[in-house]
């Protein structure tokens, strides 16, 4: 099966190893990944800053880019949610746009939906170690609605301990460009989580979304902390 | 005391709020408690989703028809024998109810917990007019006598320990200091015992106002509500026009999900519904009821796009939930409504102008829409701010020449791989200029990216 994959901004530039990871997922359960050459971001930084011109303009993009019909994946809760949700408010007065947009929303996968509802990764029994806790993204879980997918898939971990965190969904304090202007609250937010992690005992946190991912990692480089903070991607594609 | 907006300062006002130990301590257990609460009061509501969609329905059906619903307020809270009158903006508001008291040679008044007469700032005007004011709910009471403002729209001293209470009513009550929370609120009993008895008038607000009836409905736990609109001889309600239900069969519904979402209580200690003044044989009541119906902007914020604001039942479940909220307090909003639902009306009602850094305070992390017992789309909302702010010319030049780049770049795959190796080239340049704020908090970018590394 043909798969479109979206790496994001995020990962391709900073995140790589994330990525890779995806892709060495996507080929092990059956799925052949494509990667759009001309692929940029979703335009989310713009949209959530109220740029609606800017956002409209990576939207439509997008659209261009990942047409067609085959399933578009990516290692993101909340590009996906940008999708799926947001493209459709950018192009209300535009009728061919909006209904490309709704397609694509249908079509888009964040990756722990897809390893679980198409591929059931999580059946294959794949290998892991250590204790790993996991942060629920806000846009993964509360506007994509994706709660226990990544449960699912960590805990079928063989040799791995899955440790729950009080308060999983509890943002971390990224929020995009939140962070930027508000950068006191963002790392107050970023420690509070930081210390729930810690308070697991876990020796790895893993989640969905690298933004929230890089916010947390700065954390505990702050805190002084040894606690590994990896993608779930890598998480899962290192049991390959 | 009168409060100056300082919304504009909201980040230096974080950061101070962030030094605070004390109110990060009393913030953060209060949000935890609530939350807890919250979700344990609604935990046996199996029809929760409906009767959120019920609720929903009927705040958009008001919205839909509110002139309607005012004017049929209107007229049969004057069939019931209340007096109406209609404030076109704060100050209006002010001056009626300074006349209606003053003709009337009222000189103490016990007040209800009211975030509406906060809002037009009642307090220093009849202060200023040589009347005496008491607050009268516990918190409020509290605040009163520190000449703060409330930090939280149901909670108003929440970002106060048991200990500064203790504090403050040695200090201005005389009385030796305790932190037990029962002996505290006897002693705030007996001095508010004696306000009540001797008062020439009591001011409240309302939760609800019910169209079909003329009535008042106020929700409240410690019973000041009902000493204040039923001891003195003459009530005046202030509320602002949105609170309208339609018919009194409308009321349980909302009755259900204000405690539960607000306190985590299945329901408060009072409910009172209040449909004109005292009649012959009623053994209480107020003898005369003045009823002040408040627009101050709200007819105009119903014609645009923010108008779902208007659906809000002010049950502050969305601060209680929101990060940022639960981190600073409601002081650092600098106005009368904090947290998510602050961020909209405080930005509606004062103007850009005065506010546009308050529509950034917000993570989107979608929180509060979790928990609005009435479905107000709060984060879209937040969103529909920023655009305006953007539209209105208040955002930061930078940061539009930033996103204009932005956008040129997210269009075209060429500029958009050039500004990635231009910032991995000059990364130490840019974190320089970022500042530890932005770049300092990043990685540097992957020397090859994984588009380049695809096989």
């Amino acid at each position: 099966m043909k798969v479109l994959l979206f790496g994001t901004c995020l990962v391709d530039t900073f995140f790589p190893e994330a990525g890779e990871a995806t892709v060495r997922l996507l080929r092990r359960f059956g799925a052949e990944p494509v990667f759009p050459k001309g692929q940029t971001c979703c335009g989310q930084p713009a949209f959530n800053a109220g740029y609606e011109a800017q956002a409209r303009a990576a939207a439509e993009h997008f659209l261009w880019e990942f047409d067609g019909d085959d399933p578009i994946v990516t290692p993101s809760g909340s590009c996906a949610a940008m999708v799926k949700h947001h493209y459709p408010r950018l192009f209300r007065d535009d009728p061919k746009r909006l209904a490309k947009a709704k397609r694509a929303g249908e079509r888009i996968y964040e990756l722990s939906q897809f390893l679980v509802h198409v591929v059931k990764a999580h059946e294959a029994g794949l290998r892991g170690k250590g204790t790993v806790t996991y942060h629920a993204s806000c846009h993964l879980t509360r506007s994509l609605g994706v709660r226990e997918e990544p449960l699912t898939l960590l805990s079928s971990l063989k040799g791995a301990t899955f440790i729950p965190m009080p308060d999983a969904a509890r943002c971390c304090g990224f929020g995009g460009t939140f962070m930027a202007k508000l950068p006191e609250i963002s790392c107050a937010l970023a420690d509070e989580k930081a210390a729930s992690i810690e308070a697991t005992g876990a020796d790895t946190v893993t989640g969905c979304d690298s933004g929230c991912l890089m916010n947390i990692a700065d954390a505990m480089r702050r805190r002084g902390t040894k606690i590994r903070v990896a993608h779930i991607a890598q998480m899962l594609a290192e049991g390959l | 005391m009168s409060h100056e907006q300082t919304s504009l300062a909201f980040r230096e006002n974080t950061v101070r709020a962030l030094e605070d130990t004390a109110l990060r301590a009393a913030m953060k257990q209060a949000a935890d408690t609530f939350g807890t609460k919250r979700a344990d009061a609604f935990a046996p509501v199996a029809d929760l989703e409906a009767l959120r969609d019920r609720a929903s329905a009927i705040r958009e059906d008001v919205l839909a028809n509110l002139p309607m619903y005012v004017d049929r307020f209107v007229a049969s809270a004057t069939r019931a024998g209340a007096t109406i009158h209609r404030a076109k903006d704060a100050s209006a508001a002010r001056e009626i109810i300074a006349k209606i008291l003053s003709e009337r040679g009222a000189k103490r008044i016990v007040k209800g917990k009211s975030m509406v007469s906060e809002e037009v700032d009642l307090n220093s005007h009849l202060e200023a007019a040589g009347m005496e004011v008491v607050e009268t709910d516990l918190g409020e009471y509290i605040i009163q006598m520190e000449g703060e403002s409330p930090s939280h729209i149901i909670v108003p001293a929440i970002h106060k320990n048991r200990r500064q209470v203790g504090r403050l009513f040695a200090d201005r009550l005389g009385v030796p200091y305790t932190e037990d929370p029962q002996a505290l609120t006897k002693i705030a009993r007996k001095a508010l015992r004696e306000k009540f008895l001797s008062a020439d008038a009591g001011v409240s607000g309302a939760n609800f106002a019910v169209a079909d009836t003329g009535s008042l409905v106020l929700v409240t736990n410690e019973g000041n509500g009902r000493m204040v609109t039923s001891v003195p001889p003459l009530h005046v309600a202030i509320l602002s026009i949105e609170k309208m239900l339609p018919s009194l069969t409308d009321l349980p519904a909302f009755l259900r999900l204000l405690p539960r979402s607000a306190t985590g209580q299945t329901m408060t200690s009072y409910v009172s519904v209040i449909t004109g003044p005292r009649k012959a044989g009623d053994a209480t009541g107020a003898k005369e009821l003045h009823i002040v119906l408040l627009d101050n902007g709200r007819t105009e914020i119903l014609a645009g796009e923010s108008r779902d604001i208007l659906k809000c039942i002010r049950c502050g479940a969305c601060m209680n939930v929101c990060p940022v909220y639960r981190t600073v307090g409601g002081h650092a909003y600098g106005w009368t409504y904090p947290g998510p639902m602050g961020i909209v009306l405080t930005t509606l009602l004062t103007g850009m102008e005065k506010s546009h850094p308050l529509v950034d305070a917000s993570t989107l992390c979608g929180a509060c829409v979790e928990v609005c017992p009435v479905r107000v789309p709060l984060t879209d909302l937040i969103l529909g701010l920023r655009q305006r702010k953007v539209r209105d010319r208040f955002s930061n030049p930078r940061e539009r020449l930033g996103m204009e780049a932005f956008g040129k770049a997210a269009a075209s795959p060429g500029l958009f791989v050039l500004g990635q190796r231009l910032a991995g080239a000059f990364w130490p340049v840019v974190r320089a200029l970022g500042g530890k704020d932005v770049a300092g908090r990043m990685p540097a970018p992957a020397k090859t990216p994984f588009r380049r590394r695809l096989p």
